[in-house]
């Protein structure tokens, strides 16, 4: 079975194209039945509020919810990292449905609005161990959410410096004098709880297929301990050629 | 390296990066973030939660829509920042603004009130009628209009993050939307099938840099995200642009200029998503109400914005 994308709005081309790279099939989902026949899904980055209403309309959030408590393996990206958790903070009027899972509560465009969008090398111990590779690594972050809080279950893969300059709306409370305490504040930008697995950043916008491999790993463990779905990816005829954006190396 | 899609930034350093802060690479990177979405043109601060509550991936943030600014003539410039402050504060998605053609300073004002995208657009009153900003002088974020491939891929070499088909605003005519989506479209099938030795007189004629037409060639497509702009103000015109390829569609005078804004905005956001689906589009373009009143193009008094700029 293959790997779903959940196609509502954003990357999504992008996480289909990654999964291409690995030799691996990728579905498009947009209606709750196609859900049925993957095996684990990706929630590819977008804008959060805009997915939310989608789903809305074509009825997806039970789908997704029991999804996700079967146990499958579920990987959001920025906005699909919003979406998996159970808390999220510096919503839209009116807030927005989440489908949750996630132990943690997270904070909308944490960074600010796209001018502080920016690139920064990651340490990513569990990858590096699990994958190889260079020890770092390329997070692109795009009006990126951060993790806030995570719940004791909840293993952090990575974390980054806060920008000097502050998220562009957080609460007045902590103000500049934690900040020239020196002590360099960190979010946390990527997590996994069990089947679960999000990042803040865009590893569909890399070259570097590191965390698509780690994903896909986890499907495999899981598949094996059922024992039941054994046949591998890539039976199907191969694909017409899909043209995608170009991917920027640094 | 054609098949894996992974190139290096433009020019190897022969348009240098002027901040290292925001790479080209993050200015694409929200443009695709915004990929199978609608952005919406609004003028207040409640026009925009409408489009937010309806599903628009961002909102363009301006003072008049296209069909008044055509209706009421002079010149168009642009947007008080007051008023995108407030947009900006009303809604947590992405908003975009205007700045008039080659007029960097507006840009500048734009970069600094902290939106998320300027628009470089043919809508306002060009300010120079034959420079573009250089985009590359700039940490935020530009889409830029076009009628053709060489005008794409000039703009892109300018700097430009993110392409819309000029199409005709304000006029809820979608001919010329079709018109310049077939034409980019259309030059690139030409050009996948091209002997490599004749790109070098393609370029020549299209008027764009070798590397970049070269580029197109290896990905099929342009290198940058694709909107389509300029007429649409029904849910099949959405759809019947995304089948004819493009990565998402602007809406202008569309939405707020029909009978029924929150409905149809909602209908167009559908569409979208469920482009190649004929039944959902069936569905959503149910009771929709009035449609924004059409122009005519075919009448010569008709000004056409589309030609402002090269």
């Amino acid at each position: 079975m293959a790997v779903g994308v959940l196609a509502l709005q954003g990357s999504f081309n992008e996480h289909i194209a990654a999964l291409r790279r690995l030799g691996v099939k990728g579905v498009e989902i947009r209606k709750p039945e196609q859900l049925q026949s993957v095996r684990a899904l990706i929630i590819p980055g977008g804008e959060s509020t805009t997915m939310a209403k989608l789903a809305e309309y074509h009825n997806l959030f039970p789908a997704l919810r029991e999804f996700v408590k079967m146990g499958k393996p579920v990987w959001g990206t920025c906005a699909g990292l919003i979406f998996l958790a159970n808390k999220a903070s510096g919503q839209k009027t009116g807030g927005q449905e989440l489908i949750g899972g996630l132990n943690c509560t997270v904070h909308r465009n944490f960074f600010g609005s796209q001018i502080q969008s920016f690139e920064a090398e990651l340490s990513v111990p569990e990858i590096v161990t699990k994958e190889g590779g260079s020890p770092t690594f390329r997070g692109v972050f795009i009006r990126a959410p951060g993790i806030l809080e995570v719940g004791p279950e909840v293993q952090v893969l990575a974390e980054v410096p806060v920008p000097y300059r502050k998220p562009a709306k957080s609460d007045p409370a902590d103000g500049n004098l934690e900040e020239n305490a020196g002590s360099e504040k960190k979010v946390i930008v990527a997590v996994k709880q069990g089947n679960l697995l999000a990042t803040a950043f865009h590893p569909e916008l890399t070259a570097d297929t590191r965390w698509h491999s780690y994903f896909l790993k986890m499907v495999d463990e899981l598949s094996q301990e059922a024992s039941s779905s054994t046949l591998e990816d890539d039976p199907t005829l191969p694909e017409p050629p899909k043209y995608e954006l170009p991917i920027f190396q640094q | 390296m054609a098949g894996s899609g992974v190139v290096t930034v433009y020019g190897n350093g022969a348009i240098t990066e002027t901040s290292k802060q925001s790479p080209f690479s993050v200015k694409v990177g929200l443009a695709q973030m915004l990929r199978g979405g609608v952005i919406m043109d609004v003028v207040t601060p409640e026009q925009a939660r409408v489009a937010e509550e309806a599903g628009a991936c961002a909102v363009m943030a301006l003072e008049r829509v296209p069909a008044d600014i055509r209706a009421q003539g002079g010149v168009a410039r642009m947007s008080d920042p007051q008023l995108i402050k407030e947009i900006k504060q009303a809604v947590t998605i992405p908003v975009m603004a205007k700045a008039r053609i080659g007029h960097f300073v507006e840009a500048q004002i734009l970069e600094a009130i902290g939106i998320d995208y300027v628009d470089e657009s043919e809508v306002l009153t060009p300010a120079d009628d034959e420079n573009h900003i250089n985009k590359h002088n700039f940490r935020i974020p530009f889409v830029c209009g076009c009628r053709n491939l060489g005008e794409a891929l000039r703009r892109i070499r300018e700097g430009a993050a993110m392409i819309r088909t000029k199409g005709e605003a304000g006029t809820g005519n979608i001919i010329e939307a079709v018109r310049h989506v077939r034409s980019v479209m259309g030059d690139i099938r030409v050009l996948r099938n091209m002997d490599d030795d004749e790109v070098f007189t393609f370029a020549k004629k299209i008027q764009a840099p070798y590397d970049l037409v070269m580029q197109t060639k290896q990905l099929g497509r342009l290198p940058v995200v694709h909107f389509a702009a300029g007429g649409v103000a029904t849910p099949a015109d959405a759809a019947l642009m995304m089948q004819l390829g493009c990565d998402g569609v602007f809406v202008g005078s569309g939405v707020f200029k029909s009978g029924d804004p929150a409905r149809r905005a909602r209908a167009i956001v559908q569409a979208v998503t469920h482009y190649s689906d004929p039944e959902v589009l069936a569905d959503v373009s149910c009771g929709l109400g009035e449609a924004m009143v059409g122009i005519n193009l075919n009448d010569e008094k008709v000004e056409r914005y589309a030609n402002r700029s090269e």
